[in-house]
């Protein structure tokens, strides 16, 4: 099926399997996201979440196994119109240095030969949108703290208005304030965007608390995906031990 | 006759091959950049390229450089005019900062960075003129300086070969055991290397602070 609006899943992995120089880094993955859905991958380094998100805006190609965009084949997708099509976010932003927070915002509009007016009021908007003073449009990324930084790669990432959106440890790099503040945002936000979301991560708070659904992996396979809600009840050994690890908070009382 | 006078008295032709001077550097520094700021991108697109065109380029700057003028004198053209010959060899020594710089600058951009606008759909086109070369631009201008310099001061030999420049007086003066004729042409040759050096350093240092801002 090629029409996208007929098709339910945003995003797509039909058994996939990914190796580099014979090391399988992943295996056999299937998982499927829905437009307006946020699954979260969770997992430790090297679990194979990284490759997981490259393998959407066809960074990587699968070795086994078909991912699909919008139903679409990620091999057939012209890769810069899909990338395009596909907000990308990761730690501390990835923003270009030499590029001021307006610049790097209308990155993807100015590229697409968006209408000046257009890409300037687009900015504005989305400096309101992830809640930044219109002051800063003119900054550099060295000149912002860290979570203003955040934010402007969070707006970059929206800019072109793309149906989906991958983070890869978005707000890893953030104090443990600032961070929960994002993630509240950020969640109020995709309320309101609906847009397809894979959000990588190892932090089972953080997960819990954006996800619709939550996907663990390990060693490149997939442990368990599971409603965010059920998640924290199930039997799997692996989860167990998240939950164990997450909840050593010590007692001050 | 001391150096002051000797300058006055010749000041027309100290001109002259001052100029001539800047012309064989300019143009040698220039014909380098065009060749060597390309090699040194297309090494970093194709990274088996890197170790043979910077090697080759090491190798040239061991010649040393009247053998070079020798090598090139038999060669069609080029042999003909002193001058063709002296930017030619002038130009091959220029290519090995400038490859070398251009390669590392581009290879020190961050690699998140290159990421990210490679996953925000810039083409190989784009990524490289909107992020790579304007990141590596101090450290291309670092090259095109060391390259400036060491063109300015290699152009005294060409001479030799009847090319011209501020050369000329060096070997005049040695011929004649003449310091002050000597004199004339190397403190020229040292003031435009020295102001080369300045200028391109303010250049870099533009740069690098624009970067830094970043």
């Amino acid at each position: 099926m090629t029409d996208a609006s007929s098709h339910e899943s945003a995003i797509e992995f039909d058994h996939v399997s990914f190796r580099l120089n014979g090391r399988p880094l992943l295996q056999d993955l299937v998982l499927s996201v829905k437009q307006g859905e946020t699954l979260v991958l969770l997992g430790r380094s090297g679990s194979g979440k990284t490759t997981t998100l490259k393998l959407i805006n066809r960074l990587l190609l699968p070795t086994a196994g078909e991912v699909r965009v919008n139903g679409r084949r990620t091999a057939e997708w012209d890769p810069i119109r899909l990338r395009r099509s596909i907000g990308y976010v990761i730690q501390d932003g990835g923003l270009f240095p030499h590029f001021t927070v307006e610049r790097n915002i209308a990155l993807v509009p100015r590229i697409e030969n968006w209408p000046r007016a257009r890409v300037e009021a687009r900015v504005r908007e989305l400096l309101y949108t992830v809640g930044l003073s219109e002051d800063l449009a003119s900054r550099y990324p060295s000149q912002l703290s860290g979570g203003q930084r955040q934010r402007v790669g969070v707006a970059r990432a929206l800019a072109a208005d793309p149906p989906i959106l991958i983070l890869d440890e978005a707000f890893g790099a953030l104090d443990p304030i600032t961070r929960s503040e994002m993630q509240k945002e950020f969640r109020a936000l995709q309320q309101r965007m609906q847009k397809a979301v894979i959000f990588v991560t190892h932090d089972l708070r953080e997960a819990l608390l954006l996800a619709d659904r939550v996907a663990l992996m390990e060693q490149g396979r997939l442990v368990v995906d599971l409603p965010a809600a059920e998640f924290s009840r199930s039997k799997d050994p692996l989860v167990r031990a998240y939950m164990e690890a997450f909840s050593g908070l010590p007692e001050t009382r | 006759m001391n150096f002051l006078q000797f300058m006055m008295t010749n000041r027309q032709q100290v001109l002259d091959l001052t100029l001539e001077h800047i012309t064989l550097a300019g143009v040698a520094t220039l014909l380098a950049a065009l060749v060597g700021i390309p090699l040194g991108i297309l090494i970093t697109r194709i990274p088996q390229l890197s170790k043979p065109v910077l090697g080759g380029a090491n190798i040239i700057q061991t010649i040393p450089s009247l053998a070079l003028f020798g090598f090139l004198l038999p060669a069609p053209w080029i042999g003909e005019r002193g001058s063709r010959l002296a930017i030619l060899a002038l130009a091959l020594y220029a290519l090995l900062p400038l490859i070398r710089n251009t390669y590392a600058g581009i290879r020190s951009v961050d690699p998140a960075v290159v990421e990210a606008g490679r996953a925000m759909g810039l083409t190989d086109r784009q990524l490289l003129f909107q992020v790579e070369l304007p990141l590596a631009s101090g450290v291309i201008v670092a090259g095109v300086r060391i390259a400036t310099v060491l063109s300015i001061g290699l152009a005294t030999i060409a001479a030799a070969i009847g090319a011209g420049g501020l050369g000329e007086f060096i070997f005049r003066g040695l011929a004649m055991v003449n310091n002050q004729v000597i004199l004339a042409g190397a403190v020229p040759a040292a003031l435009l290397a020295l102001f080369a050096d300045f200028a391109l350093g303010r250049i870099e240092r533009l740069l690098g602070t624009l970067r830094l801002k970043s």
